[in-house]
């Protein structure tokens, strides 16, 4: 790709468009409050620098907002960073960065359609934090998995039961550590999930 | 294009779609796969219909990364894909092909496929 600068060929699509052998698109969530590492990790497994649309609340907001005499009142809008990577035999995985507050709810709900589960990003510093991404989960019915992505001045003296009982877990949820800037480590999440997900398919299917 | 100022929408978003509100295909979402159509690009198309042809020029997207790129919200673009896709300038499939929807290896093949991920 050795073009001049000057090349009027450079569009913002350069690169992105789905590989021929794509078939099979699939979703996965990763959802968690604000500043949790959502994107980070996006990043570190996606083949394409992420993208983000712009989502507007308005509806959601409607039944709250008065905008009767606000003339400069503007549309609340939120920005859904997602990536996505091609992985062998067709199958091509988005993961959208999905914010956890119930005032997304509407937006969750239309992001959600049709994704195989949730990754739910949790900040053991804030634990507290990710309460409403984790009722927001519960509530759509989506199968999920939690991660604690590790931050480096984490409190390490946490045990697993201690987190478990923190956050309400059932017992057959899987819980992992994870560091999102890391590709292995984000994968490992990844897997966290989607090797529950078979689990609980083969347990239905037996 | 190459001189748009970064930041700013390529149209904007109470533009795009021409006042439709409503796509005429409620079964596109996010994922559904879009492509450039066959048919000829007829003359008075809305400059935000033209962008997502453009787009589409150099391969498959989804929908939501047309999107993304056009600098639209994915209900304006569902609007845009659903009228084109109704004359046949662009084609919509649905993200996973109907033979494939109930295929119990589909999430052995993510395992798999992110399993090949690691180094």
């Amino acid at each position: 790709m050795a073009s001049a600068p000057s090349s009027t060929s450079a569009s913002p699509a350069d690169g992105i468009h789905l590989p021929d052998t794509a078939r099979d698109l699939v979703k996965i969530l990763v959802a968690g409050p604000f500043g949790v590492g959502k994107t980070t990790l996006i990043d570190s497994v996606s083949e394409i620098r992420p993208l983000h649309t712009e989502e507007h609340l308005s509806e959601a907001s409607a039944s709250v907002d008065d905008l009767a005499g606000v003339r400069d009142k503007t549309t609340t809008t939120v920005a859904i960073d997602f990536g996505r990577v091609s992985l062998a035999g067709g199958v091509v995985l988005y993961l959208f960065g999905t914010p956890g507050q119930e005032r997304f709810r509407s937006l969750w709900d239309d992001i959600a359609y049709g994704a195989l589960g949730a990754l739910v990003l949790v900040d053991s510093r804030r634990i507290d934090a990710s309460f409403d991404v984790l009722g927001l989960v519960e509530e759509s019915g989506l199968p999920y998995a939690v991660a604690f992505n590790a931050f480096p001045d984490a409190p390490r003296h946490y045990g697993e039961a201690q987190l478990r009982r923190a956050l309400d877990l059932e017992p057959g949820t899987p819980m992992v550590t994870c560091d999102a800037r890391d590709t292995n480590s984000s994968v490992d999440a990844l897997l966290a999930l989607v090797d529950h997900l078979i689990a609980t398919q083969e347990a239905v299917s037996r | 294009m190459t001189g748009r100022p970064a930041g700013r929408p390529l149209v904007p978003a109470y533009l795009s779609t021409g006042g439709v509100a409503r796509p005429s295909r409620p079964q596109l979402e996010r994922l559904s796969v879009l492509t450039r159509g066959d048919a000829p690009v007829p003359a008075g198309l809305p400059a935000a219909a033209l962008a997502l042809l453009d787009v589409l020029e150099g391969g498959a997207l989804a929908l939501v990364e047309a999107a993304a790129l056009l600098r639209l919200p994915v209900s304006a673009v569902r609007v845009l894909a659903a009228d084109l896709a109704d004359r046949d300038l662009v084609l919509a499939r649905a993200p996973i092909p109907p033979a494939d929807r109930f295929e119990p290896d589909l999430l052995k093949r993510v395992a798999d496929g992110l399993r090949a991920l690691k180094h």
